[in-house]
């Protein structure tokens, strides 16, 4: 309980300090709509090309909107030496990134909630039939993106250029989580859903459980170096 | 029969690497209850890395370090549920009220009694009025005086303290002072690495002079003696470099 009841805290703060300054929100929700424009511009939004390009468009959108809010992830925690007043107290390391992980992921689903509705009306999309699925794969692979991500985000904290780092950094790693989530998006976009849809979310299960599980046991390393 | 009391810290031969450099060398040192030690040297001697160390921020590559019978590396939350740390850095979250942050403090350490241990804490501080404020809209001083109220929430049993006087004001200033000499007379344990041979060092029973990570001396006294005892030391120090 003690140990839900500090992440609970850190997740807490980080909506709070997030509400007030709408720092993270704000970037990903302007790139992210910026870029569903100039998809909409520079192809044919039929729902043939909308097959064919859309999950891709959408998990890019996604994704570097994501890491813009990444990169502010750890910003809070610098001001200040606030981190190392995290680091002193009573907590197990592992509660601090989880707390700031579920709060990546708050402000994640929340901007690809309006990118997503942007996305059906631009591209003649309709979310109603496969809003179900839609909603779990977009869940499942925003969450493995935000767990590895988070821990990235600390990693390149420290470094010169932090905001390059952590995209060269997280890129490569989260790979495996964007095939995932654009297989699953392309195989809900044909009717009906394709056969492969549930080895993709099976596929991005796996995946979520390695990227919580491995950051948890090296959160510690990282806070340390 | 032995009548000391037990070491409340316990550290005995710990090394610190960071790359080639040594930050601490071989440190063995007892810290009983009631003790007031202050670590004098010059930049890069290592007391900060020994505060941190003994905080368990950094793991010691070698030795062991035990605050009050816990192992700091096995236990580093039940060390630092007993440890308060004051820095010349503030650890204030500026969006959040004076308020919001000290009840995000006090939820990381699991007290009870929150909203009282808050209240008594902003009025010590005298920030009773300004509770509900954002930090961001403090002065300096209100700012430093927020951050003095933080690590006295959880009531700890050693201060453990990073020139903590660097840049306050004097009535921040004052406010440590008072809280230190509460500290020293419930005997309770302070451990300091200053610079300032100026303040906030009334009651200091040891005195430990390190030098390039290693414990040079160690000294009991009267301050004025120990302030030329440890200028003697600087300009020796200064004398073997040049």
């Amino acid at each position: 309980m003690n140990f839900l009841n500090q992440v609970g805290a850190i997740l807490w703060k980080d909506i709070l300090t997030e509400y007030r300054t709408k720092d993270a929100l704000t970037s990903m929700l302007i790139f992210g709509l910026l870029v569903i424009l100039m998809f909409h511009f520079a192809f044919e939004p039929d729902s043939r090309e909308t097959e064919k390009f859309g999950p891709g468009l959408l998990w890019m959108t996604f994704i570097f909107a994501g890491i813009l809010g990444m990169n502010r992830a750890f910003a809070t925690e610098r001001e200040n030496d606030s981190l190392q007043g995290l680091m002193l107290a009573p907590v197990d390391w592992s509660a601090i990134y989880l707390g700031k992980m579920l709060a990546n992921l708050v402000f994640m689903l929340l901007a690809e909630s309006v990118i997503l509705f942007c996305f059906a009306l631009f591209f003649n999309f309709s979310l109603m039939p496969r809003w179900g699925w839609m909603v779990t794969i977009t869940v499942l692979g925003t969450l493995g993106f935000a767990s590895v991500g988070t821990i990235l985000a600390a990693v390149s904290m420290n470094t010169r250029m932090s905001d390059v780092m952590l995209p060269i950094l997280l890129l490569p790693i989260a790979l495996p989580v964007v095939i995932g989530a654009v297989e699953s998006t392309a195989a809900i976009l044909t009717d009906p859903p394709g056969e492969s849809l549930t080895f993709w979310i099976k596929f991005l299960v796996v995946f979520n459980v390695i990227f919580i599980t491995l950051p948890l046991l090296l959160f510690d390393f990282v806070l340390e170096e | 029969m032995n009548l000391r009391p037990k070491a409340v810290v316990q550290i005995e031969k710990v090394e610190k690497w960071f790359g080639r450099t040594n930050a601490l060398e071989g440190i063995t040192l007892t810290v009983r209850p009631g003790d007031f030690m202050v670590l004098l040297g010059r930049n890069g001697a290592g007391k900060s890395t020994l505060l941190r160390v003994m905080a368990r921020m950094l793991k010691p590559n070698s030795g062991k370090v035990e605050i009050c019978g816990f192992d700091v590396r096995h236990d580093p939350e039940r060390v630092r549920q007993r440890l308060g740390f004051v820095a010349h850095s503030s650890y204030l979250y500026r969006h959040l009220t004076a308020r919001e942050n000290l009840r995000f403090f006090a939820r990381l350490y699991n007290l009870e009694n929150i909203d009282q241990k808050i209240q008594e804490a902003l009025g010590w501080v005298g920030l009773g009025q300004s509770a509900d404020r954002q930090v961001l809209g403090f002065s300096r001083g209100m700012q430093q005086r927020l951050a003095i109220a933080r690590p006295t929430l959880h009531r700890p049993e050693i201060l453990l303290m990073d020139e903590p006087f660097s840049g306050l004001d004097l009535e921040a200033a004052e406010l440590l002072t008072q809280w230190m000499k509460s500290f020293v007379s419930a005997a309770k344990t302070i451990v300091m690495a200053t610079h300032d041979l100026e303040q906030g060092l009334s009651g200091v029973n040891r005195w430990v002079f390190l030098e390039k990570g290693r414990i040079e001396k160690e000294l009991t006294g009267d301050f004025q003696i120990i302030r030329e005892r440890y200028k003697q030391f600087l300009r020796e120090r200064k004398g073997e470099l040049s």
